[in-house]
C-alpha cells in the first residue's frame, strides 16, 4: 500500500529504479505483498586487476598496449616471418626479458592487491542473525544484515545506526582513513527504534549508492503489530560508513545497506591516475624522431636497391644466383619484404634495452630516496616512501610548489602561548619557576608587571576550562596500551598532561591545556556535569545545560553552566570579528590591541566572552534550545537564530593565543626552493592574518616584497560591485607586477641580486571563485589569464581560505598554463589529495592527520624540511642521470647502426648486417649497458653538499634543459660523427685488406669485428668522460664491460659451436689483434671518436668547474649574509608588514 | 613497539599498488652504509684546459713519428698491379674474355708482358684482385654450410638450405655447397722472369700458407677424417655446377686437396667491399745475395677460366712485398701524422687560449 503510494509520489517505475529497499534483518514485512528478497552484491571487495585465470592474456593485452612494446612485438613477428639478416632472438630474447620482468612486477603488485583484498574480505564480523550472534566473514555480509560493531573497529559495511550501547543514542567515528579528518563525528540511531532489535520489523528506502561521503537520502518504516507503520527519515548522520573506526563506543548494532563495491568507499576508490613525466615525453619525442630516421633509412635503401639492381648484371650475377622461392615472388612484395628486411635490420636505432634500463634505473634509482637516512625522522621512526618510481627525475624539474600550511609548513600542533585577561597579558613562559610563580604566588607573570584582578583571572580560567567540547579520555588498563601507541607521537610530554583528550580541533586541546598550565584542569564530563580542579585543588562541579556548537559561520561556541551556586552561565569563545560585535564595546579596546598584535605574530587568537544568565533568561533560552533541536523542519536555521539571540551582550573577559608552530628549517627550506627558481605558493584553508604571519615566518614574503591583496576585504573596499572593484584591481596589479616589471630573462626566474621589486599575492577562496567562474556577462577568460599572469610574475602566492577542490583547481589552472610548468604539491591531510593527484609530482608529509595524502602521494616524507634535498640534491641528480641515460641510449644505438646503414651501400643493398648476430644482440645487453645504468645511479656531477648549499644550481636544469633539441641535436650529430668515422676509416684500411705481416686478408667479419670493436671501446670511453664519479663500482663496470668484451670476442670465436650453422666469427676476434694494422687503426678511430667531446668540455668550461663552484659558493654566501642581516631567523614583529598595497 | 606501530600503519584499507621500495625500510633507521647514502669514495676528474693540454702534445708528439713511420713503412713496400681483365680490345686476354663460353674444354690461354721497375727484395706475394664482384652480398655470404666443410658426414648427405638453390644438382648434394664455393675463383696465374739475353724461367710459386690457420687446420676439415679416401667419401655428392673438377680432385697434394685446399679456404673468406684481393701464391725469397724477383720484364700466363664481364668486372693480378704493417695503404701513415699534428695544433690553441684567459680567471678568484 504504501510503497505503491510512494512510487505514485515519486513518479512511479523510473524512480523506482533509484531507490532500494532492505529488509532490516531479512524480515518479510507486513505492509509488502510478498517477500522477494532483493539483489545486492556481496560485501567483496576486489581492488586486484586479474586473476589467475586472465593474468597472462590480460597482462599480456595491457602491455602490448604500450606503443614501445607494440613496436618490438611487430620486429619480432617480421623477422619470424620475413627472410631478414637478422636471427629473431636478437629482438626476441630482449623483449622477452622486458615483458617477462613487467609481468612478474605488476603480477607481484596484484599479488598484494589479492592479500589485502583477502585481509579485508575475510575479516571476522559479527552479524545478529535470529537473535543470535554469528561469526562471519566480512565479504559474507549481505544487505539487511544487522551487525555488530565494537569499540575500535572498522565498519566492514555502510550501515544504518540502530542501536548504541551509549545512552544518548549516539556514537563516536573517525573517518580518518576516508576524508583525513581525524576528530570524532557523532552519528545518531534512527529514532524510536524498538530496542530488541529481534523484534523490530522495518523496511529501509534509500537510494542507489553514491559516491559523496556527506549525502545519503533514506527513509525507514517501522512495523509494529496493530501500528500504523511509522516513517523516520534517514540521513548522512544516521549512516556508518566502511572504512570509519568505531570510537568511544562499546559496541553499536546496524543494519547494512551498501555492501562491497557499492560502498561509499569503494564507489570513492580511484585508482591512481598515471602520471607521466616530462622526460618520458621526450622520450617519445626522440624516438620519433629515431623512428623516422629508422624508417627514411629503410626506404632510402629499398629505393637504391632496386635502382641498383636495374643496372645489367647486377640483379643477378651468374655467381648469385637466386633461389627459386625469390624469383617467384612478386615484384611488389619483394620490394615490402626487403623494406621490412631493413627496418630490421637497422631496428638496434631504437633499443628496447633502453627501455630495460630506464625502467631499472628508476626502480633502483628510488632505493636511495628510501635509504637516506637524512630523510629518517626519529619521532616517528620512519624514513621516506617511493610510492611510484616513475616521476624520480620530475623531482629536478619543479618549477611551481604548492604547499598547504597547516600540517605542512606549520606542526598542526597547537601550543597555547598567551592570554590576555582583562587587558594584561599573560604569557605562559615554558621555565617551570615562573610558571610555578604563577600558580602559587599567586603573581602573574606579565611583562608589563601589571595584573587583572584575581576574580577576572579565575573567571577567565574557568571560562577556558568550561567552554569547549572536549572528552576526557577515560583511563583504563587498555588505555595504558594505546597511550603507548600515542607516546611514539608524543612522547616528550608529562604523563600529568598527557590525559587523553579529544577534541574536534586541537586548538580546544590547546587552550584546555593551556588553563591547566595556570591551575586550572579540567577533570572530566560526568553525568551532565563538568568537574574541574581549581588552583586550591578543589574540585568545582558544573551542571553543563547546554552546548551551542561551533559552526564555521558564527564562528564561535559556547556552553551554558550552571555552578554549584545556583548561577547560570554561558561561556562563549570564538574569533574575534564573531565576538566583538556581540560585546559591551567599552571592554573591547583594550583587547583588541592584543589580539591584533598575536594575530600578525602568526598565533591563532580567540575571544573569550560570558554572560550571566538571569532565570527568565535561561527560561527563555532553554525552551527556545529545546524547541529549535525537536524542529523537523530547518532545524538548522532555527537553532542558528536562538543561538544568535542568547549570545548577545556578553561581557568581554579575554582573549588567548595558540600557536602553529613553524615546522623545523620550514623557512630554510622555502628560502632554498625559491634559491632554486622555484615559486612556492601556499594554498591553505586557513584565514588570511594567520597565512599571511606564517608566509612571513617562512621567509616567502619578505620586508621588500610589496603585498597585491585580492581578497574579499579589498573586493569591498570601494563600495562598488565587487565584479567592478575585481576587474580594476587585477588590471591595477597586472600593470604592476607584469607590465611595469623588467623583462625576465630566459632562464633566470629570479636572481638574488636584482634590485626589482618583489611581489608577493594574496588571494582568497571567495575571490579565487569569482575569478575563475565569473558571472557570464563578464569577460571571464581575461580575468584568468590576466590572473594568472600576475601569479606567474610574483615570487609567492597566498591563497587562503580554499576549499579542497579548489586547490586542485589552482593546481590544474598553472599545470595548464603556457609552458605546462611542472608541478609539486605537498601536503599532510586529506584536504590536500585532490592537489596531490592533481600535480605532476605529488608529495606527502607523513603527519598527525592521518595517512590518506601519503597513500595518495608519489613520495612521502616525514617532514618539510626534507624536501630541499628531496629536490635540490635527488631531484637534480636524478634528471641529470636519466637525461644522461636517455641522450646516451640514442647516442650510442646511432653510431652502433649507421656503419651497418652505410655498408649497404657497398654490399649491393643486401641487407648485410655488418656485425656478427652475437654482437649485434649483445651489444644493447651486454656489452655497453652496465656503465650506463651504473652511471645513472650512482652519477653526482656535483657533490650533493654542493647542491643542497647551492640552491641556484637548480636552476640549470630548469625546463628540461638537458633534453631539448639542442643537446639532443648534439648527441645526434656526434652519434652521427662517430658513425661515419668508424666506418669509413675502417674502409680506408680495408681497402688493401691484407693487414697481417703474412700477407693473409681478411674479410668482412673482420671488417665488422674491427668497426665494432672501435664502437664498443668508444661508447664506453665516452661515457667514461662524462662520468664526473668515479666509485669503484664505476670502474668495475667501465673496465669489466670492455674486459668482457675482449673476452667474450675470444671465446666466441675460439671454439667450433656445435650447434650453429655458421662459424664466421671462428678465429676472427684473435686474427684482428694479430694485425699491428687493426690495433693502430682502432687506437686512432677511438682516439678521434673521442677528440671533439675532449675539446668541448674544455672549451664549454674554460675556467673548469672548480672555479665555478667556488664563484656559486661565494655568490650564495653574500645573498645569504645580505639577506640574513634583514631579518632575523624568525621574526616576530610586523612593522614592516605595512606596505600592503591598500 | 613495532607490533602496535604496524597496527596502526594497516588501518584503513590500502589503496593502489605499492611502490617499489614499499614498506621494506620504513620503521627503522636506514643502514647508514657509502653505498646507500651515496657516499661512496669516488675520483672525480676534472678535465680542465691544464690537464687536456700535455695529453694534447703527448698524443701530437706521439702520432705524428708513428705516422711517418707507418708512412715510410707503406712506401717502401713495393707493388705492381696488373688488370687482365681484357676488355679492351689491345689486350692479350681480350679473346678469351669475350669467347668465354662455359662449357669449353679447352681452357683459354693468355699471355701478359710487364715490367718491374724495382726489384722485390723480400717475400713477394701474389694476389688475385676482382672488382664489383660482391662477395658480400647477403645471399652470397650465407650460401654455404659451415659444418659440410668441417666434415660432417650427416651435412655432406644434406646440406643446409642456406646453400640453394646450388644446394642439390641433378638430386645429389653438391660439395661444397653454396654460392661461394660454386663460383671460386679459378684462374690459373703462373709468372715468368724473362731474362736480359731472353730465356723464360718459371718462377715458382708457393701455395701454401695463404690461408688462416685456424681456417686450414680446425674449420676446414675433410669428412671421414684426415687418411681417408676422399674420392670415395665425396661419391656420395656431386661436384659444384661451375666447377670443372670434383673437390677431391682440387690438388694432387693430400694436405691440400679437398675442403683443405688453401685457395678454396682463402676463397672461402668473404671479402668486406667488392673490390678485393686474395692472397694467391707466395713467391719466397731463395737467398739473401738476389733479389726475389729482380728488375726486368716478366710475363704473366693466365688461363682464362673465370667470367667477369657478364657483371662488369674487373681482374687484377697483384705483386706486392709485406711490412709488418700488411700490404701497401698509404692511409694509416697519413691519418696518425693529420690527428698528430691536429692534436699538436689543439695543443698550441689551447695553449693560447688557457694563457689568456687562465689568467684572467685567476684574478677574479683573487678577492675571495
Amino acid at each position: 500500500m504504501l510503497r505503491r503510494r510512494i512510487n505514485l509520489l515519486f513518479g512511479g517505475d523510473e524512480k523506482r529504479v533509484d531507490s532500494r529497499t532492505i529488509y532490516v534483518g531479512h524480515r518479510p514485512c507486513p505492509a509488502t505483498e510478498a517477500f522477494i528478497p532483493p539483489k545486492f552484491c556481496d560485501n567483496r571487495i576486489v581492488s586486484s586487476k586479474y586473476t589467475i585465470w586472465n593474468f597472462l592474456p590480460k597482462n599480456l593485452f595491457e602491455q602490448f598496449r604500450r606503443i614501445a612494446n607494440f613496436y618490438f612485438l611487430i620486429i619480432f613477428l617480421v623477422q619470424v616471418i620475413v627472410d631478414t639478416p637478422t636471427s629473431p632472438v636478437t629482438s626476441g630474447l630482449p623483449l622477452f626479458f622486458v615483458i617477462t620482468v613487467t609481468a612478474i612486477k605488476q603480477g607481484y603488485e596484484d599479488w598484494l592487491r589479492h592479500k589485502a583484498d583477502y585481509e579485508v574480505n575475510k575479516y571476522p564480523v559479527i552479524v545478529l542473525e535470529d537473535g543470535r550472534s554469528i561469526r562471519k566473514e566480512s565479504e559474507k555480509i549481505k544487505v539487511g544484515d544487522i551487525v555488530e560493531v565494537v569499540e575500535d573497529e572498522t565498519f566492514p559495511c555502510d550501515l544504518i545506526l540502530l542501536q548504541s550501547t551509549r545512552d544518548d543514542d549516539t556514537c563516536f567515528v573517525t573517518t580518518a582513513s576516508l576524508d583525513g579528518e581525524s576528530n570524532h563525528k557523532t552519528h545518531y540511531t534512527v529514532p524510536d527504534t524498538e530496542k530488541d532489535l529481534q523484534s523490530l520489523n522495518a523496511t529501509i528506502e534509500c537510494e542507489q549508492p553514491q559516491p559523496d561521503l556527506y549525502k545519503f537520502v533514506g527513509r525507514m518504516h517501522i512495523y509494529k503489530t496493530d501500528q500504523e507503520p511509522a516513517v523516520r527519515s534517514l540521513g548522512p548522520e544516521n549512516l556508518l560508513l566502511k572504512g570509519a573506526t568505531l570510537k568511544n563506543t562499546k559496541k553499536i548494532y546496524g543494519v547494512a545497506v551498501y555492501t562491497g563495491m557499492e560502498t561509499k568507499m569503494a564507489l570513492n576508490y580511484q585508482g591512481k591516475s598515471q602520471k607521466r613525466s616530462a622526460v618520458e615525453k621526450s622520450i617519445n619525442a626522440f624516438l620519433l624522431v629515431y623512428l623516422c630516421i629508422l624508417i627514411s633509412k629503410a626506404v632510402v635503401c629499398t629505393t637504391l636497391k632496386y635502382v641498383w639492381q636495374s643496372q645489367d648484371g647486377q640483379d643477378e650475377p651468374w655467381y648469385n644466383e637466386k633461389t627459386q622461392k625469390e624469383k617467384d615472388t612478386y615484384v611488389y612484395l619483394k620490394m615490402f619484404t626487403d623494406f621490412l628486411s631493413f627496418m630490421v635490420l637497422f631496428n638496434f636505432i631504437i633499443p628496447v634495452s633502453m627501455y630495460v634500463t630506464v625502467e631499472m634505473q628508476k626502480f633502483l634509482g628510488s632505493f636511495f630516496i628510501t635509504w637516506d637516512k637524512d630523510f629518517f625522522d626519529p619521532e616517528i621512526q620512519e624514513g621516506a616512501l617511493v610510492n611510484t618510481s616513475d616521476l624520480n627525475e620530475e623531482l629536478g624539474q619543479v618549477e611551481y610548489v604548492f604547499t598547504d600550511k597547516t600540517g605542512t609548513l606549520t606542526q598542526n600542533n597547537m601550543e597555547y602561548i598567551e592570554c590576555c585577561i582583562d587587558g594584561f597579558q599573560y604569557r605562559n613562559s615554558d621555565s617551570m619557576s615562573e610558571l610555578d610563580g604563577f600558580c602559587v604566588t599567586d603573581g602573574p607573570v606579565s611583562k608589563l608587571q601589571q595584573k587583572a584582578g584575581r576574580d577576572k583571572e579565575e573567571l577567565f580560567l574557568r571560562a577556558l576550562c568550561l567552554c569547549h567540547t572536549v572528552q576526557v579520555k577515560e583511563a583504563g588498563p587498555d588505555e595504558i596500551d594505546s597511550d603507548q601507541v600515542d607516546g611514539l607521537v608524543s612522547e616528550l610530554s608529562q604523563p600529568d598532561e598527557q590525559r587523553g583528550f579529544i577534541a574536534s580541533s586541537p586548538d580546544e586541546v590547546a587552550l584546555v591545556k593551556g588553563a591547566m598550565k595556570h591551575g586550572f584542569t579540567f577533570l572530566g564530563l560526568e553525568n551532565k556535569s563538568m568537574k574541574i580542579r581549581n588552583r586550591e585543588n578543589n574540585v568545582e562541579l558544573y551542571d553543563l545545560l547546554h552546548v551551542l556548537n561551533f559552526d564555521p559561520v558564527r564562528r564561535r561556541m559556547s556552553v551554558i553552566v550552571r555552578s554549584k551556586s545556583g548561577e547560570t552561565l554561558l561561556f562563549c569563545k570564538g574569533a574575534d570579528s564573531s565576538i566583538f560585535p556581540r560585546v559591551r564595546q567599552e571592554e573591547v579596546d583594550r583587547i583588541r590591541m592584543h589580539v591584533e598584535r598575536n594575530a600578525t605574530e602568526g598565533y591563532r587568537t580567540l575571544c573569550v566572552a560570558y554572560k550571566q544568565l538571569s532565570p527568565e533568561e535561561f527560561a527563555v533560552a532553554d525552551a527556545g534550545l529545546r524547541d529549535a533541536r525537536l524542529a523537523l523542519q530547518d532545524r538548522e536555521e532555527k537553532l542558528m537564530a536562538v543561538y544568535n539571540q542568547v549570545e548577545t551582550s556578553m561581557s568581554l573577559i579575554g582573549a588567548t593565543a595558540v600557536e602553529d608552530r613553524l615546522q623545523e628549517e620550514a623557512a630554510e627550506t622555502m628560502e632554498a626552493l625559491q634559491g632554486a627558481g622555484m615559486k612556492v605558493w601556499v594554498l591553505t584553508g586557513d584565514k588570511m592574518e594567520t597565512a599571511k604571519s606564517t608566509c612571513y615566518a617562512c621567509r616567502l614574503f619578505q620586508r621588500g616584497t610589496e603585498l597585491l591583496e585580492l581578497t574579499v576585504r579589498t573586493l569591498e573596499d570601494g563600495g562598488r560591485k565587487r565584479e567592478e572593484r575585481l576587474h580594476e584591481l587585477l588590471l591595477d596589479y597586472h600593470k604592476k607586477a607584469v607590465q611595469d616589471a623588467p623583462p625576465v630573462k630566459a632562464g633566470v626566474t629570479r636572481s638574488w641580486s636584482t634590485a626589482n621589486q618583489e611581489y608577493g599575492f594574496i588571494v582568497d577562496g571567495a575571490t579565487l571563485s569569482l575569478v575563475m567562474n565569473p558571472s557570464p556577462d563578464t569577460n571571464s577568460s581575461r580575468y584568468k589569464s590576466l590572473f594568472l599572469q600576475i601569479c606567474q610574475n610574483c615570487t609567492a602566492v597566498l591563497c587562503c581560505r580554499m576549499a579542497p577542490l579548489q586547490k586542485a583547481q589552482i593546481v590544474k589552472m598553472v599545470k595548464n598554463s603556457k609552458g605546462s610548468p611542472i608541478t609539486l604539491s605537498i601536503g599532510d591531510g586529506a584536504n590536500d589529495v585532490s592537489m596531490i593527484l592533481e600535480a605532476h609530482v605529488g608529495i606527502g608529509i607523513k603527519g598527525k592527520e592521518g595517512r590518506q595524502a601519503v597513500r595518495n602521494s608519489d613520495y612521502a616524507i616525514p617532514k618539510l624540511k626534507h624536501l630541499k634535498k628531496l629536490l635540490l640534491a635527488h631531484g637534480h641528480l636524478y634528471y641529470v642521470r636519466i637525461a644522461h641515460l636517455v641522450q646516451y641510449f640514442f647516442y650510442k644505438n646511432l653510431c652502433f647502426i649507421l656503419p651497418q646503414f652505410l655498408y649497404q651501400f657497398f654490399c649491393g643493398y643486401s641487407q648485410q648486417p655488418l656485425y656478427d648476430a652475437a654482437y649485434l644482440t649483445m651489444y644493447n645487453i651486454c656489452f655497453t649497458s652496465m656503465p650506463i645504468l651504473a652511471f645513472s645511479l650512482l652519477e653526482q656531477h656535483i657533490a650533493i653538499e654542493y647542491l643542497l648549499d647551492n640552491a641556484t644550481l637548480y636552476r640549470e636544469i630548469a625546463k628540461n634543459a638537458m633534453l631539448k633539441w639542442g643537446p639532443f641535436l648534439y648527441w645526434t650529430v656526434l652519434g652521427i660523427f662517430q658513425g661515419l668515422l668508424f666506418f669509413f676509416g675502417v674502409k680506408y684500411l680495408f681497402s688493401n685488406p691484407a693487414l697481417q705481416d703474412n700477407g693473409q686478408v681478411f674479410g668482412n667479419w673482420s671488417y665488422g669485428t674491427i668497426v665494432f670493436t672501435v664502437l664498443v671501446f668508444t661508447v664506453t670511453l665516452k661515457l667514461a668522460l662524462d662520468t664526473r664519479h668515479w666509485t669503484w663500482i664505476n670502474h668495475f663496470v667501465i673496465w669489466g664491460s670492455l674486459a668482457f668484451y675482449v673476452f667474450f670476442s675470444f671465446f666466441w670465436g675460439g671454439i667450433i659451436w656445435p650447434f650453429l650453422k655458421q662459424q664466421r666469427l671462428y678465429f676472427v676476434f684473435a686474427n684482428m689483434l694479430s694485425s699491428v694494422s687493426a690495433w693502430l687503426v682502432i687506437i686512432l678511430l677511438i682516439l678521434l671518436s673521442l677528440l671533439p667531446d675532449i675539446l668541448l668540455m674544455v672549451f664549454r668550461k674554460p675556467r673548469g668547474p672548480h672555479a665555478r663552484q667556488k664563484k656559486k659558493i661565494q655568490t650564495s654566501a653574500e645573498a645569504r649574509q645580505s639577506r640574513s642581516s634583514i631579518r632575523p631567523l624568525l621574526m616576530r614583529t610586523f612593522s614592516d608588514e605595512s606596505n600592503t598595497v591598500i | 613497539m613495532a607490533s602496535s606501530y604496524s597496527a596502526k600503519e594497516e588501518d584503513g584499507q590500502r589503496a593502489g599498488a605499492p611502490g617499489p621500495a614499499g614498506n621494506a625500510n620504513s620503521g627503522k633507521k636506514p643502514d647508514n652504509t657509502a653505498f646507500k647514502q651515496q657516499r661512496l669514495p669516488a675520483w672525480q676528474p676534472i678535465l680542465t684546459a691544464g690537464t687536456v693540454l700535455p695529453a694534447f702534445f703527448i698524443i701530437g708528439l706521439i702520432f705524428i713519428p708513428i705516422g711517418i713511420g707507418l708512412f715510410v713503412t707503406s712506401n717502401n713496400i713495393k707493388e705492381f698491379e696488373i688488370d687482365y681483365t681484357g676488355t679492351d680490345s689491345w689486350s692479350p686476354c681480350y679473346n678469351c674474355a669475350q669467347n668465354y663460353s662455359w662449357n669449353s674444354s679447352t681452357p683459354c690461354r693468355c699471355t701478359l708482358p710487364f715490367t718491374l721497375e724495382q726489384p722485390f727484395e723480400s717475400n713477394v706475394f701474389m694476389y688475385y684482385g676482382l672488382s664489383n664482384f660482391y662477395q658480400n652480398h647477403r645471399r652470397y655470404v650465407k650460401s654455404r654450410d659451415d659444418s659440410q666443410l668441417n666434415g660432417d658426414l650427416s651435412s655432406l648427405k644434406y646440406p643446409s638450405k642456406e646453400c640453394e638453390p646450388y644446394r642439390l644438382n641433378e638430386n645429389k648434394p653438391i660439395a661444397p655447397c653454396g654460392a661461394i664455393a660454386n663460383s671460386m675463383f679459378n684462374d690459373t696465374l703462373e709468372l715468368y722472369y724473362i731474362d736480359p739475353n731472353g730465356t723464360q724461367t718459371l718462377i715458382p710459386l708457393m701455395k701454401k700458407g695463404i690461408a688462416w690457420w685456424t681456417d686450414k687446420h680446425v674449420k676446414f676439415r675433410n669428412p671421414g677424417g684426415s687418411n681417408a679416401n676422399l674420392t670415395a667419401v665425396f661419391q656420395v655428392s656431386t661436384k659444384p655446377v661451375n666447377w670443372r673438377n670434383p673437390v677431391y680432385e682440387l690438388d694432387s697434394d693430400p694436405e691440400n686437396n679437398g675442403f683443405i685446399n688453401e685457395d678454396f679456404i682463402v676463397w672461402m673468406r668473404t671479402a668486406a667491399l667488392p673490390t678485393f684481393r686474395k692472397l694467391y701464391r707466395i713467391i719466397q725469397k731463395k737467398n739473401n745475395m738476389t733479389p726475389t724477383l729482380p728488375r726486368g720484364n716478366y710475363t704473366l700466363e693466365v688461363v682464362y677460366n673465370y667470367p667477369v664481364n657478364s657483371f662488369e668486372g674487373r681482374k687484377r693480378m697483384i705483386l706486392s712485398t709485406i711490412s709488418w704493417m700488411g700490404g701497401k695503404n698509404p692511409f694509416l701513415g697519413i691519418a696518425y701524422i693529420t690527428v698528430g699534428s691536429v692534436c699538436f695544433f689543439l695543443g698550441v690553441v689551447l695553449l693560447f687560449i688557457h694563457h689568456k684567459y687562465g689568467n684572467r680567471n685567476n684574478s677574479s678568484d683573487i678577492p675571495n
